[in-house]
């Protein structure tokens, strides 16, 4: 389905006013352009992810190196005040865009995820916080292993 | 001309550093791993086939619709806690030396009324199916959870089945001329790929055989026991297959949990 | 209804550390069983309350591992309070559960 310019701009006006006047999320938002998206780039186009800045507050915990990559841990943690969300995105991955974590009420910007590594990559993680976008990565390896339990 | 050649060849080599650093070391990569799966083992999968053990166990099911609340696992009819530890042992109703799932299927045939020839049908997961036994050794298993593995050698039996559990270990055989002890046996750290291979004859490294068992696996997301992983060894080694809670495999555990007794079991735990 | 996730819930200070282990196979579409390709299936939304209000929410695709575990941090939570955490997947299929948060042992 090919959408003008302008439709998608009101969509997206569209979703985040939606946002903002009912900060209780909706079930049905699930971003399938965002999940379908083959790079990480046009993952972060189809969420609305412009310009992030590098940032060192932002904290990516994973394995040097994931003796299984079928199920390798990640803690996120974001430091920067206001942050209202923390999306992942596995570099190599054939879908890169993982998922989106979004926090209210409370909720302290930090995420345990365990996700499947396709093969060795970066990690990267975008954190939106007070209406602007940072980022940062790391490097995950992954080895299949030998034939034991 | 060949000396410059060789001058240059050496001082491009000398330059190269990934020839001359090391590459990460076997004990290093190791480490890596079991830090690994101490994060993944702190909200292990295994956890949902504990409950699900639960409910089988406690659940009045089969053909005599009874619970398996009367099983006697070593320790008594309905005694779970640590009996896991504590096998596998003699058990007089059957005359044989019984390993935990083994003896958990001889409670679902004698008090329950399944058939044996139903449970050794499919005896091991698959993505879409978990075995009962399974589940309920998980469960039986993790009533066990930091206890000392204590296989009681005091019946004549026991100390049999610790015999000929490592004449087993030791059997060459096979189109390969395979045994255990090829793997896992006296000759010094071995591995295969990434993977170290303990060895299962010295009680220092013994433990690895029994730890983590009945575990998650992470390659296809399933919950595995001894039996299957013993059973998988056997298809490694071209030997041929053990029949689903086989007197054999109950001799092999019997010889391997021996050679870890004094160490503490950790409870169903993560497997490559 | 699907399987029961497991929740736990325990209190670091004023924080309540909260971990969820769910039953879920999360096919990614891309894999085999006897010769074919089992279906698309996987937790697409999470989200969790405290004491009914929304604190944490997720979207998630297939490539987050099969059974999940997440862990998410609520400040401000005491012991008693009531943590209920729903998912939902690509079928329709949906899972709710809930526990109460245990103060420090």
């Amino acid at each position: 389905m090919i959408q003008t310019r302008r439709t998608i701009t009101l969509g997206l006006v569209a979703a985040l006013g939606a946002v903002l006047l009912n900060p209780v999320r909706a079930l049905a938002a699930w971003n399938d352009g965002a999940f379908k998206a083959r790079s990480t780039m046009d993952g972060m186009k189809a969420l609305g992810i412009s310009n992030p800045q590098d940032s060192s507050d932002i904290v990516i915990r994973a394995p040097e190196i994931a003796e299984n990559g079928a199920v390798v841990p990640i803690d996120v943690t974001s430091n920067i005040p206001g942050t209202t969300s923390i999306s992942v995105f596995i570099e190599k991955n054939p879908f890169p865009y993982t998922g989106s974590f979004e926090f209210a009420a409370g909720a302290v910007p930090f995420v345990h995820l365990r996700a499947k590594v396709g093969e060795s990559t970066p990690v990267r993680v975008v954190v939106a916080a007070g209406g602007k976008f940072y980022t940062a990565a790391k490097d995950v390896k992954v080895t299949i292993g030998g034939c034991g339990g | 001309m060949r000396h410059a050649l060789m001058v240059g060849l050496a001082a491009a080599l000398a330059a190269a550093p990934w020839l001359t650093a090391s590459a990460q070391t076997e004990d290093e990569v190791n480490a890596e791993f079991e830090k690994f799966r101490a994060v993944l083992e702190q909200d292990n999968p295994a956890e949902l086939w504990e409950v699900k053990g639960e409910q089988l166990w406690k659940t009045p099911r089969g053909p005599k619709k009874a619970s398996l609340e009367k099983c006697d696992l070593g320790l008594g009819p309905g005694v779970v806690k640590g009996a896991y530890a504590q096998m596998p042992r003699y058990f007089a109703d059957v005359d044989r030396v019984m390993d935990a799932e083994a003896r958990i299927v001889h409670c679902m045939i004698t008090l329950q009324g399944y058939q044996y020839a139903d449970l050794a049908k499919a005896p091991f997961s698959s993505a879409t199916r978990t075995p009962d036994p399974v589940s309920i050794v998980t469960y039986v298993a993790a009533q066990s959870e930091g206890m000392k593995f204590a296989p009681p050698q005091s019946h004549p039996k026991e100390r049999e089945a610790y015999a000929l559990g490592k004449e087993i270990f030791n059997f060459r055989g096979g189109p390969w001329d395979f045994a255990c002890a090829s793997c896992h046996g006296l000759e010094g750290k071995k591995r295969i790929r990434t993977q170290l291979l303990p060895n299962f004859a010295d009680p220092a490294t013994a433990i690895a055989a029994v730890q983590a068992w009945p575990g998650y696996r992470m390659t296809g997301g399933v919950m595995h026991s001894l039996q299957w992983r013993l059973t998988d060894c056997f298809r490694q080694q071209r030997l041929p297959k053990p029949d689903y809670t086989s007197e054999t495999l109950s001799l092999l555990m019997t010889y391997l949990t021996v050679n870890a007794s004094g160490q503490t079991y950790k409870g169903p735990g993560i497997k490559r | 209804m699907a399987d029961p996730m497991k929740i736990r819930a325990t209190l670091q200070g004023d924080v309540a550390d909260v971990r969820v282990l769910m039953a879920h196979p999360m096919e990614t579409g891309q894999r085999k069983q006897a010769g074919k390709v089992v279906p698309l299936h996987f937790i697409q939304t999470i989200t969790a309350t405290l004491n009914g209000k929304q604190v944490f929410a997720a979207d998630i695709s297939q490539a987050i591992s099969r059974n999940p575990v997440f862990a998410f941090k609520v400040k401000g939570a005491k012991a008693g309070d009531k943590i209920a955490i729903t998912w939902k997947d690509n079928t329709g299929d949906t899972r709710s559960d809930e526990t109460t948060v245990r103060g420090d042992s």
